[in-house]
Parts: structure tokens; C-alpha cells; sequence
């Protein structure tokens, strides 16, 4: 069997998207869920730049690429410096705990 | 064929990234995850990507990562979800197969490759240079939005200074109070 780039990016960008939305389900834990959401992100860059490849427009996909790193580094730092504060102020980072809290 | 075992590892990884029991593997495992990804994109021939989510991804990240972990500690890891595993498993497994069955069936229209590829430098800053002038705005935004929430509140003074300060403010307070009762006195 002899697949092409594009078919082996799209099998690494729906297992990646997978495991992400399977982490973020799961995961009480909000620094975990932060990684949770990185793994969702990575798969769309890997979409991206397969697409870019496979559509002759690598610069373009590249383009878009480094926009989503972009955003997707500010979000990671914004999630972790909530995480840090929540846990510092509240004492836990346990999702469950914080949804019961009341104020 | 290269690319496709680094993706099975990535995926590997990021599962291992999901179910690991310690934050800071978790973290370990993530960049590891950005690490292989970072080689796929050299292979397809997006080497400025490349470069950026190895610096970024793997480099950055990890370090703030590892960072918050040190601060904020590890708790709540072993604890149950609140969404039903069977469910989370199964959602998964749906989605993993819908986006399968869309994408990887032949599509009704070929992907067109006529298409012109500029240099990136032109396709950053001129065909997309609203992006780059959001992604400026988007990176100050988050500076700033992490200055403000890892900025320590100012604890109360104490000592000498506190004394000082209750002094200053009730001698302006007896001054503002002489005033008023100054004016009372002249209206009548």
C-alpha cells in the first residue's frame, strides 16, 4: 500500500485531533487540559502545511501556520498564568472543585 | 515513508502526553510531540514552520510549562473525570472516523496545484500583512495580559512606614476638616 503525503498528514492530523478531544474530555487538571489543546492545535498545523504541500502554495500554508503558532502560544501562556493565579488564590487546580465555587 | 513513522510517534507521544500521571511528563512528552512534528514539516517543505514550532513549540513552551508546573504544583491528576471515559472513548473514536471518512476518501474535486507560489517574505507581509499586524497586536495583548496576572498584589505596609503613612493621612484629614469648618463659620 503506498499512500501519498497528503494521506499520511490527514492520518496524523485525525489521530492527533483524536487524542487531543479525547484529553480534553477527560482531563480535570486545567494545565492538562492547556496541553490538550495544544495537541488539537498541532494537528491543524500539520493540516495546514500538508495542505500547503500538497496544493503547490507551501509559503501560503507556512503563512497561515505561523499565524496559528502565534495564537496558539499567546493562548498557552494566558491558560498557564490562569492556572498559576487560580491556583495560588484558590488552592486547586481541579476543575470539578472550581465549578462548585460560589461568589 | 520517513514522515509517516514520525507521525505515528507523534501521535504515540501525544497519547502519552494525555494519559501520563505527572504534570511535568506530561509536559516532557508534549514537547516531544512538537519536537517530531517540527522534523514532518521540514519534510514537506515548510522550513521557516519548522524552525519557529521547534524554537516555539518544543523550546518556549516547555520552559513556561515547566515554569508553572514549579509554581502552581501537581494535584488533581488521578482524579476521576467528569465526563464518562466510555463516552469521552467513544466521541473520540466518532470523530477520529467522520474526519477519516471525509478526507481521506478521493474527493470529488482534485486539488488544483496550478496555483503561484510566492516567496514567504512576500506572502507574509504583503498578501498577508494584516495577519502579521494582528499577530503584533495579539503578542503585545498577551504580554501585557501576563504581566497583569503574574503581577504579585502589594502586601499591606508595616512598621515605621505604616506609622508614617496614618499620619500623613490624619493630619490631612484634620487639615481638610479645619477647612470645611473655617468655610461654615464665614457663611454665618
Amino acid at each position: 500500500m503506498n499512500l501519498s503525503p497528503l494521506s499520511i498528514a490527514i492520518v496524523g492530523v485525525v489521530g492527533l485531533l483524536g487524542v487531543g478531544l479525547y484529553g480534553l474530555l477527560v482531563c480535570r487538571n486545567l494545565i492538562k487540559i492547556v496541553i490538550a489543546l495544544q495537541i488539537l492545535v498541532k494537528a491543524a498545523l500539520l493540516g495546514l502545511v500538508a495542505a500547503g504541500d500538497a496544493s503547490g502554495q507551501i509559503n501560503l500554508g507556512q503563512s497561515l501556520a505561523i499565524t496559528v503558532i502565534v495564537a496558539d502560544t499567546v493562548v498557552a501562556v494566558m491558560g498557564i498564568a490562569f492556572g498559576v493565579q487560580i491556583r495560588r488564590h484558590l488552592g486547586t487546580l481541579d476543575l470539578q472543585a472550581l465549578s462548585k465555587l460560589r461568589g | 515513508m520517513s514522515s509517516a513513522f514520525l507521525i505515528v510517534f507523534a501521535i504515540v507521544f501525544a497519547a502519552l502526553a494525555i494519559r501520563a500521571k505527572r504534570l511535568l511528563t506530561s509536559a516532557l512528552w508534549l514537547a516531544g510531540v512538537s519536537a517530531l512534528l517540527s522534523v514532518v514539516f521540514y519534510l514537506y517543505g515548510a522550513r521557516q514552520v519548522a524552525v519557529i514550532e521547534l524554537s516555539v513549540g518544543a523550546g518556549l513552551v516547555t520552559v513556561l510549562f515547566v515554569f508553572a508546573i514549579s509554581l502552581a504544583g501537581e494535584d488533581a491528576i488521578g482524579a476521576r473525570s467528569i465526563v464518562p471515559k466510555w463516552l469521552a472513548w467513544g466521541l473520540a473514536i466518532l470523530l477520529v472516523l467522520l474526519l477519516g471518512w471525509f478526507t481521506l476518501l478521493p474527493p470529488a474535486n482534485p486539488i488544483n496545484q496550478s496555483g503561484s507560489d510566492l516567496a514567504l517574505a512576500t506572502m507574509l507581509w504583503q498578501e498577508r500583512g494584516l495577519d502579521v499586524l494582528v499577530q503584533v497586536v495579539l503578542i503585545f495583548s498577551g504580554v501585557l495580559g501576563l504581566l497583569g496576572l503574574l503581577a504579585e498584589a502589594k502586601p499591606p505596609l508595616e512598621g515605621p512606614a505604616a506609622a508614617e503613612v496614618a499620619a500623613v493621612r490624619d493630619r490631612d484629614m484634620r487639615a481638610l476638616e479645619e477647612r470645611t469648618l473655617g468655610k461654615q463659620e464665614e457663611k454665618k
